[in-house]
Formats: structure tokens, C-alpha cells, sequence
């Protein structure tokens, strides 16, 4: 034998040993408890299987974004309650971000009032915890408004009450031309911007895109209205008496004060942390950076628009993209407050009606990982975009 | 060389180790093993609910009582001579069926509808009946509404989520044509919550919960509970599947209450009773037969029920007909009184 192969084999066999070890526990382990459960499963009678979810799920939800009755199968109850859970995130995300970057900002201001007002926002909101926050909305805040026969009136057209916030619904027909024209201004846009960016580095003349794209965008819809059939009607809610005492609006577009409050508490507890990511973006951006751009002629939103900006995003993006998920997993506290997301849905109503506890809580778990790993993935890719590139 | 040859042998150990501990899991004795357990801890593992008068409630100091309550207490007189030997966990109606199959209780006494699907599809046992009840809806006094025929399209009900109530209003609503809006909370105190402060028009569970629930609100005389009973919820306690001696202790204790109840044995009476004419009302106490030996108890078992908890006639009367939810029994009379109350003789 070849003793100096042996003993390099030996040296990568010393080095592989841990590694195989470590595979092995964890393989082990995970067989151990699937076998475990499966024992136990069968010494009860419990069956495992997927077949449930084709089976009439027999139980109503009182907010849906797609036509859905008990008549419906579990596995459609699910996506009702995938949809609610998705719907509150982005309107959470949407309002976070937007109340995230006005406070950071707001925290720099040179006005006093303006950046202690932003400081005690950031403290009180984010120092409490968000469960007793979200009941604070819903519990105390939403609960104090009137009855649909004293409702808050807006113009006639949308009224607020302690049943939800009733607006108008839109009719549409031929919505999918409508559809079609915006992204064809969208389309349009790019090219002009794209258009215009070459102008000016090639030729150093200046096109405003800007007021062009604004007008594509409000031209190619109208198109569409004269010319495509694209029609849009309102359908008011109207107060209607159900009994003596009971009344209630009829037509129109629920907005249930359960997704309100929802909304309410995850965008104003997770702009905390956005605003001090902000903050710290554009703290991290050096003076001399600033300095330098001023030196050089460019004006303040300039400065802010090219140097400070787009250093600064790098150093928000990642922290921000934590928020994000954060928000899309804390909306699973919608089941304290009965707003029908995927856990009070699927993973309370459906696993107590047919009893699957395993098979529904692993989808329910599969489900939050697709959906934390999709705006991870969808950030990383955004943060590559706005990260230096070596040149 | 060596080292690997250790390594492996060190896996092979944690191998074996692994697979007598699944064989100690999987293992299925004769005897109860939930009584065994019972036994050593001292205490009877009783899931009840978070609060429902009559049924089960805690008071300030966190005493439970009610008669869901009484079926854990029974038990524990039985087995393990002290009727307080009880440890109850309170449990929402989401959370009762996994925490009995997990084995964190060994009793589930919750105001539970027996309904096949949980009988026979998730390892459970219903082992028999301790209130016969039914769904029904409650509204406020001024609304209007004197019967379920007077709801329009476009009415918010309020509910439990993972109840058999949730699936009883859609069919019924569903018979009746009528468009609604669900609302399904997790507690009962939010579903009240909601809707005494408007947030729906009607609030719909079993008749005896919304009898109980009624003197929790803020001003109970504001509301009513419609006539009409839309479905049959026949509540009991619930045990493990696969312990056949625990169950039948459960539901022997069960019934013992009921026929001490047929047979005018009560609390008060029981002992003195041991040299009655009747030999059922011996057996009951205890003075003849050797019922208990069947569950692997004493003979006293059953008299240690009657003389620690009481009769079903003194606990509905003490819990749900002197409190005022539901005065009269109803179905819940004995079979010899014109109610549906009739169970298999313990002899």
C-alpha cells in the first residue's frame, strides 16, 4: 500500500467524519419524530393524507377576495385565506413604508417640532408590543364609532361605522382593456425615459420625461374609456333597515374594521423600525460626501437625488427587507382579532373541522416560508440593483 | 482506522437507543396507563373552557365549578378519593381536541358536541352525555326580531371559531336563503365583546351558552334568546381513543350521577343508604357487587361520586337551574320524568 496516498486519504476521511456525523443525527432525528408521530397516529386511528382538501369545506368566511361559499372545498378556503393574509401585507407594507420614510426623514428635520414629534412616534410605537397595540385599534379605536343608522358620512358616497367602512364599488366593463392601456403607457414610458437618458448623454440635450410620462399615463387609460368600450360605474352603499333597530348597508365595498385595525397597528408598529433604517441611511452617508456634491454645483435635490440617495438605499434595503417580513409574519395576529387570514381560516377553522392538525399546520408552515422567501428574494434582487457596481 | 470504527460503533448505540425509545412509544398494555399515570401524579388532567358560567367558570380566587366541571371532579373522587384532585386547564375551542390527543389533559369536559366526524375521524371518544343542548340565536330586545323567520339578507353574526356552530349557521342560513356575514372569533368573551358593542346584529351558539353568556353582558335585560332551536348539540366529555379502561371510568362516573339521581341517592344520603332494600341503590353506594374491580378501583368508587360531587339533579340544580341560565331541564329531565335522560344501569 501506498503509504503517502493512505495518509492523505486518512487526513480528507478525518476531515469528512464530522460532516457525515452531523448528516446522520440530523437525518436520525427527523426520521425519529416522523416515525414517532406516525406511531402515535396509528395506535389513535388518526389517518394522514391530503384528500381533505378537495372535501366541501361547510363553513362560511365573512371577507373574501374571490367568490367563496361552504359549498367551496378546503383546499379553496385556503386561498381565501392565503389572499387575505397576502392583501393585509402589502397594504401593511404599502402604509409602513410610506409612514417609515416621512418619520426618518422627519427625525433629521431642522424643525424642532417636526423631528421631536417623529422621536416620540418611533418610541412609543415601537416599545410597545404590537398584539396590545392591535387591540388597542380594534378593542378601543374602531370599536368607538357609531352604528351604520349614525354613520360617519363622506360625501354621501362612503360611511364609516362600527360594522366597516362602506365605499363605493367599482363596475367595470371591458376591464381588461383598461388593463391593457396601462401597461402600454407603461411600456411607453420606459422607452421615452429610456430615450431621454441617451438624449442626454449622447447629444446633452434635455427631453422632460417626467411630464411626458405623466401625461402617457393619464392619455392611454382615456384612450381607452372613448374608444376601447372601457366603461366605469359606482355602486353607493345605501342604509338599509333590516328590523326595528337593526339596519345595515347594502351594495358598495365592505372594508371590515377587522383589516383596519390589522392594517393599522402592523404599518404604524413596523414604520418604527423603518424610520430609524432611514435614519440610519442617511446618517451612514459621509458629510464630505455632501460637501463634495455642493462643492461641484449641484443643487440640494440634487444632492439628495444622486449622492445621498443612492448611497444611502444600500444600507436601508437589508434591514428593510427584515421589516418586511416581519410585517407579513406578525399579520398572522389577525386571528386575535377574527380578520380571516391563513391562520384563522385554514390553520383554526378548517384543522378544527376536520381534525388534520399535521398536514394543515405544515402547509400552513410550507405557505409563510414561500411567501417570506419570495420578498427576500424579490429585496436581494432589488438591493444587487441599487448595490455598487464594480466597473 | 480506529477512530472510524468507534464512531460507528457510537452510532450504532444511538441508533438502538432511538429505536427502543420509539418501541416504548408505540407500546400498548392492557392496563390503563392513564390511570396509572393518574395515579402517581395525584391529579386528573381536565381540559374545561375559558369561562363559561354554568358549564365551566373560575371564579376570583380561581376556583372552578359548573357541571362540565363536575364530570372531572367525579372522576377524581373515583380514582383517586379527593374530588379537588383536579387540574384543570382551561382551553379554547381551537385548542381542546389537540391538547386531549397530545396527552396534555387526559378528560376533555367542554361543553363538546359529539358529532361522528370528531367520534370517529381524529382519536377521540365521546363517552356519553351530560347536557342535551341545542343552537339558537340571541338579538337585542329592541331589534325587532321575535323569531329567526324576521332575519334579512345582510345580517352580521358573531361566533366561536372551530365549533359545530359555525357549520349550523350556514346550513341553516343557507335553508333559509339569507345572505350573512360571519364573524368568528377565538374567545367567547370577544365574541360577547363584539357583539354587545354593535359590531353584529345577532350573537348564535348552544342555547345554554348564550343563556350563560347573557349574565356576563352589560345589561343582560337588553337581550333576548330567540325561540327557535336550529340544531342538536348533545354535549359531553371527551377521552384519547385507545385507553378502553379510562374511558369506561369516564363514562361510569358519568352515569353513576345520573342513576344516583334515578334512584334518590345524594350527597346527604349516600352512606346512610348502605343497608338499603334496593340492591341497585347497593350497588350505587357500593355495600354490593364488585363493580369497581372492573375499572381496577375499589368498591367505594361510586359512592365516593354521589358523596363528593352529588347527583346530576343536584349539580344541574346547583349550577345551571339555581344561577339562573336555564331553570327549566328540559330534555335534561330523567327519562322517568318526561326528559331524554336514560343510562345504561351500572351493575
Amino acid at each position: 500500500m501506498n503509504l503517502k496516498f493512505f495518509s492523505i486519504d486518512l487526513k480528507n476521511k478525518k476531515r469528512l467524519i464530522p460532516q457525515v456525523l452531523t448528516l446522520l443525527s440530523i437525518v436520525l432525528a427527523i426520521s425519529y419524530f416522523a416515525f414517532n408521530a406516525q406511531v402515535n397516529m396509528n395506535n389513535r386511528g388518526i389517518a394522514f393524507g391530503f384528500g381533505f382538501l378537495t372535501q366541501e369545506a361547510s363553513f362560511d368566511i365573512g371577507f373574501s377576495l374571490i367568490d367563496y361559499d361552504g359549498s367551496h372545498s378546503y383546499a379553496r378556503a385556503f386561498l381565501v385565506g392565503l389572499l387575505n393574509t397576502l392583501l393585509v401585507s402589502v397594504i401593511g407594507i404599502f402604509f409602513a413604508t410610506l409612514i417609515g420614510v416621512t418619520v426618518g426623514i422627519g427625525r433629521l428635520s431642522s424643525n424642532f417640532l417636526v423631528a421631536k414629534f417623529s422621536e416620540v412616534y418611533v418610541e412609543v410605537f415601537r416599545n410597545i408590543p404590537l398584539l396590545l397595540q392591535l387591540f388597542f385599534w380594534y378593542f378601543a379605536a374602531l370599536r368607538a364609532l357609531p352604528l351604520p343608522e349614525q354613520a360617519i358620512n363622506f360625501y354621501d358616497i362612503s360611511y364609516l361605522t362600527v360594522k366597516g367602512w362602506y365605499v363605493p364599488k367599482f363596475i367595470w366593463t371591458n376591464f381588461s382593456i383598461f388593463i391593457y392601456s396601462i401597461l402600454a403607457a407603461i411600456v411607453a414610458i420606459t422607452f421615452v425615459s429610456k430615450h431621454a437618458k441617451k438624449q442626454r448623454e449622447e447629444f446633452g440635450k434635455h427631453i422632460p420625461s417626467f411630464y411626458i410620462g405623466i401625461v402617457l399615463l393619464f392619455t392611454f387609460p382615456a384612450l381607452s374609456f372613448f374608444i376601447g368600450g372601457v366603461t366605469l360605474d359606482f355602486e353607493i352603499p345605501v342604509l338599509k333597515q333590516m328590523s326595528t333597530t337593526i339596519f345595515n348597508f347594502r351594495g358598495g365595498v365592505s372594508i371590515i374594521p377587522e383589516l383596519m385595525a390589522l392594517a393599522m397597528a402592523l404599518s404604524m408598529y413596523t414604520a418604527t423600525f423603518i424610520a430609524e433604517n432611514v435614519r440610519a441611511g442617511i446618517l451612514g452617508i459621509g458629510k464630505g460626501q455632501k460637501e463634495a456634491a455642493a462643492s461641484i454645483g449641484l443643487t440640494n435635490t440634487q444632492i439628495l437625488k444622486l449622492v445621498v440617495l443612492p448611497q444611502a438605499l444600500r444600507i436601508i434595503i437589508p434591514p428593510t427587507t427584515n421589516q418586511y417580513l416581519n410585517l407579513t409574519k406578525n399579520s398572522s395576529l389577525a386571528a386575535a382579532i377574527a380578520y380571516p387570514d391563513i391562520v384563522l381560516v385554514f390553520a383554526g377553522t378548517a384543522l378544527m373541522q376536520t381534525g388534520r392538525a399535521i398536514e394543515i399546520v405544515s402547509i400552513t408552515m410550507g405557505t409563510y416560508l414561500l411567501i417570506s422567501l419570495s420578498i427576500s428574494s424579490f429585496m436581494n434582487w432589488y438591493n444587487q440593483s441599487v448595490a455598487i457596481k464594480e466597473k | 482506522m480506529l477512530k472510524t470504527f468507534k464512531n460507528w460503533i457510537l452510532i450504532g448505540f444511538a441508533s438502538l437507543i432511538l429505536v427502543a425509545c420509539q418501541q416504548q412509544g408505540g407500546g400498548n398494555s392492557k392496563k390503563s396507563k392513564t390511570l396509572e399515570n393518574t395515579q402517581k401524579a395525584g391529579f386528573v388532567k381536565c381540559g374545561v373552557s375559558q369561562g363559561l358560567p354554568g358549564f365551566s367558570n373560575a371564579d376570583t380566587a380561581g376556583n372552578w365549578s359548573g357541571i362540565d366541571v363536575d364530570v372531572c371532579r367525579a372522576v377524581a373522587a373515583a380514582v383517586l378519593g379527593d374530588a379537588d384532585k383536579v387540574k384543570y386547564t382551561p382551553l379554547s375551542a381551537k385548542e381542546r381536541f389537540t391538547a386531549l390527543i397530545a396527552g396534555e389533559i387526559d378528560i376533555l369536559s367542554r361543553n363538546t358536541t359529539w358529532t361522528l366526524s370528531r367520534d370517529a375521524d381524529i382519536g377521540l371518544t365521546f363517552v356519553g352525555v351530560n347536557f342535551y343542548d341545542g343552537q339558537g340565536f340571541m338579538v337585542r330586545k329592541n331589534s325587532g326580531i321575535n323569531s329567526v323567520n324576521d332575519f334579512q339578507s345582510g345580517i352580521s353574526a358573531c361566533t366561536n371559531t372551530g365549533t359545530t356552530t359555525e357549520l349550523n349557521m350556514r346550513d341553516f342560513f343557507n335553508s333559509k336563503n339569507i345572505s350573512y356575514e360571519p364573524i368568528a372569533f377565538e374567545k367567547a368573551d370577544e365574541v360577547v365583546a363584539a357583539y354587545d358593542a354593535g359590531r353584529c346584529d345577532t350573537y348564535t351558539t348552544d342555547k345554554s351558552g348564550l343563556a350563560a353568556q347573557r349574565t356576563k353582558m352589560s345589561s343582560p335585560d337588553d337581550h333576548k334568546v330567540l325561540p327557535e332551536t336550529i340544531s342538536k348539540e348533545p354535549l359531553g366529555p371527551v377521552v384519547r381513543q385507545g385507553d378502553a379502561v379510562w374511558e369506561d371510568i369516564v363514562r361510569w362516573s358519568l352515569n353513576v350521577m345520573i342513576e344516583a339521581e334515578e334512584y334518590g341517592v345524594n350527597s346527604s344520603n349516600a352512606s346512610s343508604l348502605k343497608d338499603s332494600e334496593n340492591p341497585q341503590i347497593k350497588r350505587l353506594v357500593g355495600s354490593e357487587g364488585e363493580l369497581g374491580s372492573a375499572f381496577g378501583l375499589d368498591n367505594e368508587w361510586s359512592l365516593r361520586i354521589i358523596e363528593q360531587v352529588g347527583n346530576y339533579g343536584e349539580i344541574y340544580e346547583k349550577h345551571i337551574a339555581s344561577t339562573g341560565i336555564m331553570p327549566d331541564r328540559g330534555p335534561n329531565e330523567l327519562w322517568t320524568k318526561g326528559g331524554i335522560l336514560y343510562v345504561a344501569p351500572a351493575r
